[in-house]
């Protein structure tokens, strides 16, 4: 019974850690490609689902939202990529922070203001039953979500290392004077990493807002990244996913077996914490880039 | 022609080291801190001292704190609220178990337990650098709020968890006027204020700086890096500190952990980014702008008030907030202080070009 | 000419004097709002609806005793110091000053409980704040009406004991109080655990870290426990993060019985099909069927002038809170009227008509909202001035009642009210006032 109830927190967190991930991975992309830590990636999530959202409340179908949504989002990205960080392109990377922050509140502002601050539900069609398997209750909706985003790391693993343009991506992200002076079009690779990010952004929209409802809440889900990012390191996209399986799990589990002693709520900080352990260990993160410092 | 530098010679080392060289600085300087001390508690409303200055000058206090230690020693941190919620529950603590304490000592008692968590807070930064840092303050920010809420003994066992100020005297005067609240307050900013810049001009701000800069060759010079990182994380988390309890005792009166949090780090970081990172001068005016520019915002929406709907109103108050935090950072990266610099260069000129 | 031009001009100064003197009498509300933020939706309705009964009171009437109310609205974000900002800048703002405060926010209702009684205006905290501010002889500037949190809690075991089929049989079984992890969440703690002891159940506290989005591990050790029923102590996002949450570890809803911030369409709407048969607070009854709500549609509406940018959130929820809200005010107005005279009375003087309103359901029902609050008589002793809840379920589609009224249990309540007010007065040296002097 007891090892049951392990399982059962073992697995749940598991699979709300790949959730984690999915948020997570919209910020490796585009740190990667630019070296931007894009703290308006919450408000896009949020965006993404109220437009969709918004779009199935004017009657369109499922498909047709959602593949309007999408043309929406990556505009939004290509947008800001545009607009935005164009103009701060050679500013120290805090500037391109506190830009980007800056950003989120834009963003949020506007799709409350086009949309309203109505809070809407989100049905994806997945009925969120329990199931059993060996006596471990496990969630059918968080199953399917972990298996959605899981599949989404494996695609963009796979685009990173095997074709052309992933190889790209990696050489801006490397070093953008290299990438130029080999022929690699610096802009329109940053359109289209933006791009992907908003896609990313619009998958994390629906999971999360389908658990959570459509809400403001929803740019909270960054701060459930940030640690994952920190463990994973900022720049490696398997990173993202191991993680969040490892946050996931071990806030879970932090706080049923140690949150008594605490007298609960840990889970919190517990993250952040572990992710800070973990870094005086490996300071770039598990599988991020190691620095090497020139005097 | 304003500033008729001719006939300011300076005839000792000392003469020339001071703040500020320029006869005509010295006096504007003083004439603004005349102003506000003796002309600003006649003339101003109530509102315009609570409402407006205070918040002001308490938050650039935090932004001060923040810029020592982003600023000069260029060490990224995101937690700042939380060592502001240190001292003001310190401060609360001293104030409210030892019976006749008085008001500064508990304040400056409060900063320094604000220090001791910096410190601790601070051992991180040894092994980690850039953004990783932030994120890792992160991890303060969070277990602070929640040691804060979770264990009653910090708030007296208050049923709420929120912390009430007793009544406040300094030296026999008590402080319960917007008008002596105010007088304390800017008292206290400009000391520390004072304090902070000759710290900065020291050789222990030129060792921050290094480390900024580049801190595997200020440790080959022999700085001792151990040191000089946790000395500006304990004295940045002691101004914190400080401006923590003047916010929950002066400014709000009540505060719960809930007043710090990570909204509030942010705020104090876009206060130094807009103001000038790096910059003593630079706290104030990034404070003075992200103070005023929702209350400006708010009271512009009030002239377009039946026109448009309240709630258009406050989103737009909201995408203009953040588009003018990125305007400013694309037209002026380096923040309100180096405007200020590149104005006072001209005006040194003026009227001639060069 | 001269003469006509003279007796023209005297005319014409004296007919200004006397419009002059007929629009002078102006009684300010200020309208502290949140529309922008986490709680946007709710707030922008519970607003929205004090500020349609005030342009409906205006326009049936022409005001209060023919003194028209005006109302300005100042954006707090639902923080502290935009909140104190707020006050300060609407404090002395109209005629007399302003009438009460209403924040909907109990952060900002402790920042600014302080100044409020230097500067002698009344904080109305209707369902929210202070539960001891009861006590109006410590607290004669803050008045929580209707119901506070701590009656809330004592009827919320009523409640489940009535669900058991009486209070007796409430011995021996489990609740888990899964509260969110901040002050507010934490107010009713000790009332709870005064009940545990007085009824002989066993309590388990549970706390969910704010704000509330994940509660997995929480609700795996719900099942665990295996409790007869939980209260939900939510607020904002952690209310459909809860259902949610309990959906997906198959814990039943209709065994939930939630906080009435928790008991909104705000709070249900999202969590969709997992949200049927939870059951939530409420001490103002939704909906549409209320003579004044479809007055306000009619009239208000009609006319232009409703706040509301969805008219389909006519008689929501938070809505129709709102409008308990304007009522409450506009009511203590025409008391303290009573007493001060058909003018623009100051924030001390709507402070008496607060504690000295007598809304009987005689006067609900000419209001058009008869049975919407159970009814309200307040006085020095008692700021609180009636102390019932009422509980309702979701069905999908709408709330329905699924209680009468419950009367707060104050035997245990008296004690703790007392006790923490007199805590507040050390702390604050304050002298509380003799309230039997004061008849």
């Amino acid at each position: 019974m007891e090892f049951q109830f392990f399982l059962e927190v073992l697995v749940g967190g598991l699979l709300a850690g790949v959730m984690y991930s999915l948020v997570a991975l919209g910020f490796v992309l585009i740190y990667k490609a630019s070296g931007v830590f894009n703290f308006a990636q919450g408000a896009l999530v949020l965006f993404a689902a109220l437009t969709f959202v918004g779009f199935q409340n004017m009657g369109l179908p499922f498909w047709a939202a959602l593949i309007i949504t999408l043309g929406v989002m990556v505009l939004m990205g290509i947008g800001i990529e545009k607009i935005v960080l164009r103009r701060l392109v050679n500013q120290p990377p805090i500037s391109l922070f506190m830009a980007t922050i800056g950003l989120s509140f834009f963003i949020e502002g506007l799709a409350q203001m086009v949309w309203g601050t109505e809070v809407h539900g989100l049905e994806l069609g997945i009925t969120d039953e329990p199931f059993e398997v060996g006596g471990v209750f496990i969630s059918s909706f968080d199953l399917f979500a972990a298996g959605i985003s899981g599949t989404l790391v494996a695609v963009l693993a796979l685009f990173f290392q095997k074709t052309k343009l992933g190889r790209a991506l990696r050489a801006v992200a490397d070093d953008h004077q290299a990438a130029l002076s080999v022929g690699i079009p610096l802009q329109h690779i940053w359109a289209i990493v933006w791009a992907v990010a908003g896609f990313v952004a619009l998958v994390a929209g629906l999971l999360w807002g389908s658990r959570l409802g459509v809400q403001f809440a929803l740019t909270l889900v960054v701060l459930k990244a940030l640690p994952v990012l920190i463990l994973g390191g900022f720049t490696s996209v398997p990173g993202a996913i191991v993680g969040g399986l490892i946050v996931g799990a071990g806030e879970k589990l932090a706080e049923v077996y140690l949150g008594p002693y605490l007298s609960g709520g840990i889970e919190n900080w517990f993250a952040y914490v572990l992710a800070l352990v973990f870094l005086m260990v490996r300071p770039e993160g598990l599988f991020g880039e190691r620095h090497i410092e020139r005097v | 022609m304003i500033y008729r530098e001719s006939g300011q010679f300076k005839t000792s080392y000392q003469n020339d080291s001071v703040i500020f060289p320029i006869k005509q600085d010295r006096m504007f300087i003083f004439a603004l801190l005349a102003l506000a001390a003796f002309v600003v508690p006649m003339f101003a409303s109530e509102y315009m001292l609570s409402g407006i200055l205070i918040p002001f000058l308490v938050l650039s206090l935090a932004a001060l704190g923040l810029n020592i230690l982003t600023g000069y020693a260029g060490l990224l941190s995101l937690g700042s609220a939380a060592f502001m919620a240190v001292g003001a529950f310190a401060t609360y603590n001293f104030l409210v178990r030892v019976p006749g304490m008085p008001l500064l000592l508990a304040l400056v008692l409060g900063g320094l337990c604000a220090a001791a968590v910096g410190i601790l807070f601070g051992l991180p930064s040894l092994r980690i650098k850039g953004f990783y840092l932030a994120a890792a303050t992160l991890a303060a920010q969070f277990f602070v709020e929640w040691v804060l809420t979770k264990f009653s003994w910090f708030t007296n066992h208050s049923a709420s968890g929120v912390i009430s100020s007793p009544p406040l005297e300094v030296f026999g005067i008590a402080l319960d006027t917007p008008v002596s609240k105010y007088l304390f307050t800017l008292a206290v900013v400009v000391v520390l204020a004072l304090a902070a810049k000759n710290l900065v001009r020291s050789s222990t701000g030129r060792a921050w700086m290094a480390v900024r800069d580049m801190d595997v060759a200020a440790e080959v010079i022999g700085i001792p890096i151990l040191k000089t990182k946790l000395l500006a994380f304990a004295i940045s988390s002691f101004y914190f500190g400080i401006a923590g309890a003047l916010y929950a005792f002066i400014l709000l009166g009540t505060v719960d952990a809930q007043a710090f949090d990570l909204h509030r780090s942010f705020q104090i970081l876009f206060m130094i980014i807009i103001g000038g990172v790096g910059s003593i001068l630079g706290s104030f005016l990034g404070a003075a702008f992200i103070v005023l520019l929702p209350i400006v915002l708010n009271l512009l929406g009030q002239l377009l008030h039946g026109i448009v709907s309240t709630q258009f109103l406050s989103n737009l108050e909201m995408m203009i907030f953040g588009g003018l935090i990125i305007f400013f950072l694309i037209v002026e990266p380096l923040g309100l202080a180096k405007m200020w610099q590149i104005t006072k260069e001209k005006l040194r000129l003026w009227p001639f070009p060069h | 000419m001269k003469h006509f031009a003279l007796k023209s001009l005297t005319f014409a100064v004296a007919g200004l004097m006397a419009a002059g003197t007929a629009l002078a009498a102006e009684q300010f509300i200020p309208i502290p709002s949140y529309r922008v933020g986490p709680y946007a939706s709710g707030g922008a309705k519970y607003y929205g609806g004090m500020i349609d009964y005030i342009n409906y009171v205006n326009m049936k009437e022409g005001g209060v005793g023919g003194v028209k109310l005006t109302y300005e609205e100042c954006e707090t974000e639902y923080k502290n110091d935009r909140g104190v900002e707020c006050y300060e800048r609407l404090k002395k703002k109209g005629e007399a000053g302003a009438s009460a405060f209403n924040f909907m926010s109990t952060g900002i209702t402790y920042a600014t409980m302080d100044r409020a009684a230097a500067d002698k205006i009344p904080l109305m905290t209707i369902g929210f704040g202070r539960a001891d501010a009861k006590d109006g002889s410590v607290f004669p500037y803050v008045f929580p009406l209707v119901t506070s949190y701590w009656s809330q809690a004592t009827a919320k075991i009523q409640f489940i004991g009535q669900r058991l089929g009486g209070m007796d049989k409430l011995k021996g079984k489990k609740i888990v109080n899964l509260y969110h992890g901040s002050a507010y969440g934490k107010e009713t703690l000790p009332v709870l655990d005064a009940m545990a002891k007085k009824h002989g159940f066993e309590l388990v506290n549970i706390e969910v870290p704010a704000p509330g989005t994940e509660q997995q591990s929480q609700w795996l050790e719900v099942r665990r426990q295996k409790p007869d029923f939980v209260i939900l102590r939510s607020w904002g996002v952690m209310t459909p993060a809860a259902i949610k949450a309990a959906a997906k570890v198959g814990y039943p809803r209709d065994k939930i019985v939630a906080v009435w911030w928790g008991g909104s369409e705000e709070d249900v709407v999202p969590a969709g099909e997992a949200a049927k048969g939870y059951i939530a607070g409420a001490f103002a009854a939704d909906g549409k069927n209320f003579p004044l709500i479809q007055e306000i549609e009619k009239t208000v509406y009609g006319a232009g002038k409703g706040n509301l940018s969805d008219k389909t959130a006519i008689g929501t929820v938070n809505y129709n809170r709102g409008i308990v809200g304007g009522i409450m005010m506009v009511e203590a107005i025409r008391v303290a009227q009573g007493k001060f005279g058909k003018k623009a009375l100051n924030g001390d003087e709507v402070r008496w008509g607060l504690e000295n309103l007598n809304l009987s359901q005689d006067r609900l029902k000419t209001l058009g909202v008869a049975n919407m609050i159970p009814a309200v008589k307040t006085s020095c002793a008692n700021h609180e001035g009636s102390g019932y809840t009422r509980f309702m379920q979701w069905d999908g589609k709408a709330w329905k009642p699924v209680s009468n009224w419950i009367a707060p249990d104050n035997a245990v309540l008296d004690p703790l009210i007392k006790a923490s007010a007199t805590k507040y007065a050390q702390e604050k040296n304050i002298k509380p006032r003799d309230c039997s002097k004061e008849q």
